[in-house]
């Protein structure tokens, strides 16, 4: 008590609280006000530089397109030949491989990458371990009870590793264990299904199939992740009311969760099939390079990102401009299809806070 | 159930009253039985998803088994101190690419870290309805989206075409498009977390809005700003797009002459397992799959670095 006092009383050589208040109330001194001004333009300016950056990169892309889009005009959309003696260029087997590629991964990856959404959503994990710890009697023991949770989290990281692994590794993989691993199924389709456009020719080596085997795997975790959060946000409430009409928990899910969520989910899907259309390494990588359109899953085809990837390092001064207007193309669709996701995305959130 | 008479005596209720409204109904028939279509549809279906989610972690197990069966073969110091072998030589190793991939990230963490940190204040100070701001987020929102490939056409156009070499400085620019949008959009969350009473005490106290920003949102938003750039270096150092026409390869250091030359072709590892997975030597493939097991472990510590960080800030 006695030391707070004394420690509280104003010393003879110090000046009190109050001349200490009356010393710290300064208005900022014209440095400071400067100081502060100057921050808060710089703060500003760089905000501006990151918009101004997209606006730099579209028109640095178009610029330097423009000679070849002035040469080969809307020809380059439309042929099928690519041919650097000849100068004859034109993109339209990379752009179906790109949109071909793109959907097909995205209705594999979809599926799958929808599946472990809604596994995590609901916990089946975690109840599932609870179930066999209670029948194992080890339910309520100290390390076990937090059994459920743990392995629900590893799981969790798990999805969050496969997005962790760089496409260049996933490309190599796709070299030496994908596409050894298609051959005998490949092999087999061709030869008892023939007919069916989609196996009209033999897999050798790299190919439509394995290239969109290990694109649904790269979209995977992103679908995952952001169709989760949109199921995680359907209003408890509106599960609760199904289970009290007496709703198995499926029936549930598939009557109220995911009609609620759909917007989040679809936008989840866009955005996906945004990463798969500019996805390169693994493509390039697997998809074969050839000029060719073609429905057959099991041939060689070429896409946009990959053809940008093989042609650029070695691109002579006139090459250039014809690849930067493919550049051009790839951008003008994925930017579409990016921000047709990312509103998506916004209204979705917006509808679920409204409901809630 | 408890119910007052007339004359004020209070008195359980007979029972059946109180089942009266279930008495049509066949109880029974909520019973969870598998043998019911419904419930039967609801552990197939149950089943059926656990099913799903296994089989889509076996490619993760299969990547993570082929890069340690694989690369730990080679794996030894050579491999760390020695530069990438010509065709049909034998040994080598790939320091300089590791060497090229950090020096090249780090390029690309001194223009983007100042850069995203900073324009997030901005963003996080900024009210709802300001014009600017929203355009920023915008263009942050499809950077984010943005084809990694696109950014190694750009700085292409912007360096290579203008200095007419390949170099280490067009690689950073290509690698920091790519982490700029996620340190902005992860610095502006981590500010805006900020109890709005720490900033209110600063201005209350008389801090300009720079003293504030300084002395109290960025130090309480230290460790969601690390994890934001972690997360953005774990991206950019597993890219190959951005630098496969940017830094091009080599097969020498970065350094010459004891300093750093960053003008020059530049090695770095993800483009050196995309170079040797192409080719048919038995050397350069054992290569490929070391430095991929190397960039995935680099890619992960970075990662893991960064949740570290971030768990730290909730405790």
């Amino acid at each position: 008590m006695s030391t707070y006092a004394a420690a509280s009383m104003p010393q003879p050589g110090n000046p009190g609280p109050s001349q200490q208040a009356a010393g710290l109330a300064q208005p900022p001194s014209s440095l400071q006000v400067a100081a502060d001004r100057g921050f808060r333009g710089l703060c500003k300016g760089l905000a501006w530089l990151t918009a101004a950056l997209v606006a730099y990169i579209v028109i640095e892309i178009a610029v330097k397109a423009a000679p070849a889009m002035r040469t080969y005009g809307t020809d380059f959309l439309t042929g099928t030949t690519w041919d650097s003696n000849a100068e004859t260029f034109s993109i339209l087997p990379e752009i179906w491989g790109t949109l071909y590629s793109s959907v097909l991964a995205l209705c594999v990856g979809g599926f799958f990458g929808l599946g472990v959404a809604i596994f995590l959503s609901e916990g089946f994990l975690a109840e599932g371990i609870q179930k066999l710890l209670k029948r194992l009697h080890l339910a309520h023991r100290p390390f076990w009870c937090t059994l459920p949770e743990r392995t629900e989290q590893v799981l969790r990281n798990l999805i969050e590793l496969l997005a962790a692994i760089p496409s260049v590794v996933y490309g190599l993989w796709g070299i030496f264990v994908v596409i050894p691993a298609l051959r005998p199924p490949a092999a087999w389709m061709f030869e008892h299904f023939e007919s069916w456009s989609l196996f009209s020719t033999p897999l050798s080596g790299p190919g439509m199939l394995p290239a969109v085997v290990v694109l649904s795997i790269m979209l995977l975790p992103t679908i995952t992740a952001l169709s989760r959060d949109a199921l995680v946000a359907v209003p408890a409430k509106l599960r609760m009311a199904a289970y009290g009409m007496g709703a198995t928990r499926w029936e549930t899910i598939l009557a109220v969760n995911l009609p609620t969520a759909a917007r989040g989910i679809f936008g989840a899907l866009v955005i996906a099939f945004g990463r798969a259309l500019g996805e390169t390494m693994a493509l390039a990588m697997l998809v074969g390079n050839t000029n060719r359109i073609s429905l057959s899953l099991f041939s060689p085809a070429n896409t946009l990102a990959a053809l940008l990837a093989n042609n650029f390092p070695e691109a002579g001064p006139s090459d250039v401009a014809v690849l930067m207007y493919a550049a051009l193309v790839l951008l003008g669709i994925t930017l579409l299809v990016n921000i047709a996701g990312s509103a998506l995305l916004l209204r979705a959130s917006r509808n679920s806070e409204g409901a809630r | 159930m408890l119910e007052r008479d007339e004359d004020g005596v209070t008195r359980d209720r007979p029972t059946h009253e109180v089942l009266d409204p279930f008495r049509g109904v066949d109880l029974g028939a909520l019973e969870h039985s598998l043998r019911r279509p419904r419930t039967a549809f609801n552990a197939f279906l149950s089943w059926f998803i656990g099913g799903i989610t296994l089989l889509a972690l076996v490619p993760l197990f299969s990547v993570l088994w082929m890069l340690f069966s694989r690369g730990v073969q080679r794996l030894s110091v050579a491999v760390f101190t020695q530069t990438p072998p010509a065709p049909l030589e034998q040994g080598g190793g790939f320091g300089n690419a590791i060497v090229g991939t950090l020096v090249m990230v780090g390029l690309a963490m001194l223009v983007t870290v100042p850069m995203g940190v900073l324009s997030a204040v901005f963003l996080s100070q900024a009210e709802p309805e300001n014009r600017l701001a929203q355009v920023v987020r915008f263009a942050a929102k499809i950077l984010t989206g943005f084809p990694s490939i696109l950014a190694g056409v750009f700085a292409y156009g912007a360096v290579v075409l203008a200095t007419g070499s390949f170099s280490a400085v067009a690689g950073a620019l290509g690698l920091s498009i790519l982490m700029l949008p996620t340190i902005t959009l992860t610095a502006e969350d981590a500010l805006r977390m900020v109890p709005a009473k720490m900033r209110e005490a600063a201005v209350g106290m008389g801090a300009t809005h720079t003293q504030t920003a300084w002395m109290v949102l960025l130090p309480t938003a230290v460790p969601g700003i690390a994890t934001g750039v972690m997360l953005a270096v774990a991206r950019a150092a597993g890219e190959t797009a951005p630098l496969l026409f940017t830094a091009l390869f080599s097969r020498y250091w970065v350094m010459s002459n004891g300093h750093l030359d960053v003008m020059q072709p530049t090695a770095s590892l993800a483009v050196l397992i995309y170079n040797f997975a192409g080719q048919p030597y038995d050397n350069q493939l054992e290569l490929a799959w070391t430095a991929a097991l190397v960039l995935v472990l680099l890619v992960l510590a970075v990662n893991l670095l960064g949740q570290r960080i971030s768990a730290r800030r909730i405790d």
